[in-house]
């Protein structure tokens, strides 16, 4: 049993975002960097599934960092394709995670539902056609015996389960999981390991970008009632005011 | 022709969001000179959904029956949606779980490109539309050059509003032959849903919205009260319902309700893209935060700057004292 997780460094949205000046990317000069929390709950639930796991990344020098994190957490080796993932669309992602797949004869691919930065909620798929393989989409549990994933997670009809046979790919949704800590000789192995580095197999056809924009500035007009418990009272009134507190 | 996905309920009606699609398609045919919508549901239509798509202006309502469709899987709807679209120019959905994952499986079916989550577009040649990224933190003005054109709509990105001319909605009933590759990733089982309660916290006038700053499972007892003592409904964060502190009927935003009461007290919300959609046409808001710089505090009208749980008791015991 060999699993290949897919991991990819975007920046983190909870601090500012600042876009480069030519308007094509984030510019992440100023930006902290993080995995999404559907690709941690997919690294955690490959290394519940057990075996070797490899997690690789499409990303540019800096990747490595979330490689080495994933390693640390217990995936055994790492495969970086090194290029600029802003000039990559989701076809050409799928494309060169599906060449990582083959030649790593991996039987299960887990990704994130959707990647945090660019949103696109289809390499996933796209990578199962590439490969020929079922995809199950957006789960949250995901477990394998005897040849057969079990995956289930929350769907309009109820909690859903799908039962498929390997090899398979499976996009994760956070929630089914608890994404566990590195330890520190976690870490210490996780240095250790060297890192496969590859270059694209295809000049990549782009995500079909023209641009990026940031939302217009929503001015403030906001009346501060207070701070702490000591507010409650300015509340109250503003609900008798409001006419929403029964009298 | 414009081919939208519609969604139902477990009782058969169009989803609020797929009706927005719907809406959406319309202004689309309008820019470009008048192309048909027509409508995709699975299932056998009730005559209340045929009536709605029609009130909606949709020409022909293609209705996937069969074995195949008995239970969902994605490659399955994809081929069934394949064999109605013809020639059909753009294939579209709303920005559902679903509506995203089936979207993809055409896209990638088709070859063609597909823009998840689009809020708008500003012109058709070439098409381009604008979708959120990075979180919602940044748009993305995206081309799409192919035909069909595959994209979904984000989740109240637009209101949902009935055609001023109904269409026909001609209904035809397909049962296609779905290869067994596109059935190997079908849903095997689901438990019963839970019960959809969304109807109250939609209509109520104050909610009280919980988001992560309630802590854990166990956080939502004075938030429950402040809820109890306005007579509201309790709406939270999509943080809220993917962690199962509570039922996903009580989410606020693009992939939940939208809201429209005439108070909401989001308490430890900060106030994502994603969740604004959902509340941001309720009369006044009261933001409870630790974070003065959270966008919620800074769009709502009020805020208080603290703890909620040391806030949210405060005023309970305000309120019972002043009963
Ligand atoms: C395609 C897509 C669809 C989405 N759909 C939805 C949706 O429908 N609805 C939705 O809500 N989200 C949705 N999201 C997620 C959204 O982007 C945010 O991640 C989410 O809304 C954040 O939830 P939150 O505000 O509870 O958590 P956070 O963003 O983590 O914010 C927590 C807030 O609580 C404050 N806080 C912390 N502790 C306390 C305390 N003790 N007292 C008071 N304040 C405190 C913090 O200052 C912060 O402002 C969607 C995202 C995507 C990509
Ligand atoms: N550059 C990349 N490198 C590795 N995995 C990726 C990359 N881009 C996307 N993925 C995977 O594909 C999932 C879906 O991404 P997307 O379709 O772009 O929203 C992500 O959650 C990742 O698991």
């Amino acid at each position: 049993m060999t699993t290949l997780v897919c991991i990819k460094r975007v920046v983190d949205s909870s601090s500012e975002v600042v876009l480069t000046e030519d308007g094509q990317a984030v510019d992440g000069r100023y930006a902290g960097f993080t995995t999404s929390a559907h690709e941690e709950c997919a690294v955690e639930l490959a290394v519940q599934i057990g075996g070797e796991i490899t997690v690789m990344t499409l990303g540019d020098a800096d990747a490595v960092e979330q490689l080495r994190a994933a390693l640390a957490v217990g995936c055994t080796a790492a495969v970086h394709v090194v290029a600029d993932p802003q000039t990559f669309g989701p076809a050409d992602v799928a494309r060169e995670i599906a060449a990582v797949a083959r030649d790593g004869g991996h039987d299960l691919v887990l990704l994130g539902n959707d990647a945090a930065d660019s949103g696109d909620f289809q390499v996933g798929i796209r990578l199962a056609y590439e490969l020929g393989w079922p995809v199950v989409n957006g789960v949250s549990t995901v477990s394998v015996a005897d040849g057969v994933v079990t995956a289930s997670g929350a769907g309009p009809d109820g909690h859903e389960t799908y039962r498929v046979p390997l090899p398979a790919v499976v996009t994760v949704l956070e929630g089914g999981v608890e994404p566990r800590y590195p330890t520190v000789p976690g870490r210490m192995k996780a240095k250790k390991v060297a890192i496969d580095e590859r270059r694209p197999t295809a000049e990549p056809t782009g995500p079909g970008r023209v641009r990026l924009l940031l939302p217009p500035p929503a001015p403030s007009d906001v009346q501060i009632l207070g701070k702490g418990a000591d507010a409650a009272p300015a509340v109250v009134d503003l609900l008798e005011q409001l006419g929403v507190l029964a009298r | 022709m414009i081919v939208v996905l519609v969604e139902t309920t477990p009782s058969g009606e169009a989803v609020e969001v797929s009706r927005e699609a719907i809406t959406f398609a319309r202004s689309l045919s309008e820019a470009g000179g008048g192309v048909p919508v027509d409508a995709v549901v699975v299932g056998e239509p009730s005559a209340d959904l045929v009536a709605t798509l029609a009130s909606y202006g949709v020409r022909t309502v293609h209705a996937l029956t069969g074995e195949a469709f008995a239970s969902y899987a994605g490659a399955a709807w994809a081929s069934g949606i394949q064999g109605v679209r013809g020639s059909s120019v753009v294939v579209m959905a709303a920005g559902t779980p679903r509506g995203n994952e089936v979207m993809a499986h055409v896209a990638a079916r088709e070859g063609v490109a597909m823009a998840a989550n689009v809020l708008s577009f500003s012109g058709l040649a070439p098409f381009v539309v604008t979708r959120q990224v990075v979180g919602g933190a940044a748009l993305e003005e995206m081309r799409l050059g192919d035909r069909p054109a595959v994209f979904t709509v984000a989740g109240h990105a637009v209101e949902a509003v009935p055609a001023a001319t109904p269409g026909p909605a001609d209904v035809q009933v397909h049962a296609p032959e779905v290869a067994a590759a596109d059935l190997v990733a079908r849903v095997v089982s689901s438990e019963e849903p839970e019960p959809d309660l969304s109807g109250t916290l939609k209509s109520a006038k104050v909610v009280v919205g919980a988001g992560r700053g309630a802590g854990s499972s166990e956080g939502f007892a004075d938030l429950l009260e402040l809820t109890d003592l306005l007579g509201g409904s309790l709406g939270v964060s999509r943080v809220v319902t993917s962690l199962g502190w509570r039922p996903h009927h009580e989410q606020v935003g693009q992939t939940g309700s939208r809201i429209s009461p005439d108070l909401y007290i989001p308490c430890g919300i900060s106030g994502a893209i994603q969740h604004w959609a959902g509340c941001s046409t309720a009369k006044h808001i009261l933001a409870i935060n630790t974070d003065p710089d959270a966008p919620m505090v800074t769009k709502a009208s009020y805020a208080v700057i603290g703890d909620l749980h040391e806030v949210v008791p405060a005023i309970n015991a305000e309120i019972r004292r002043r009963q």
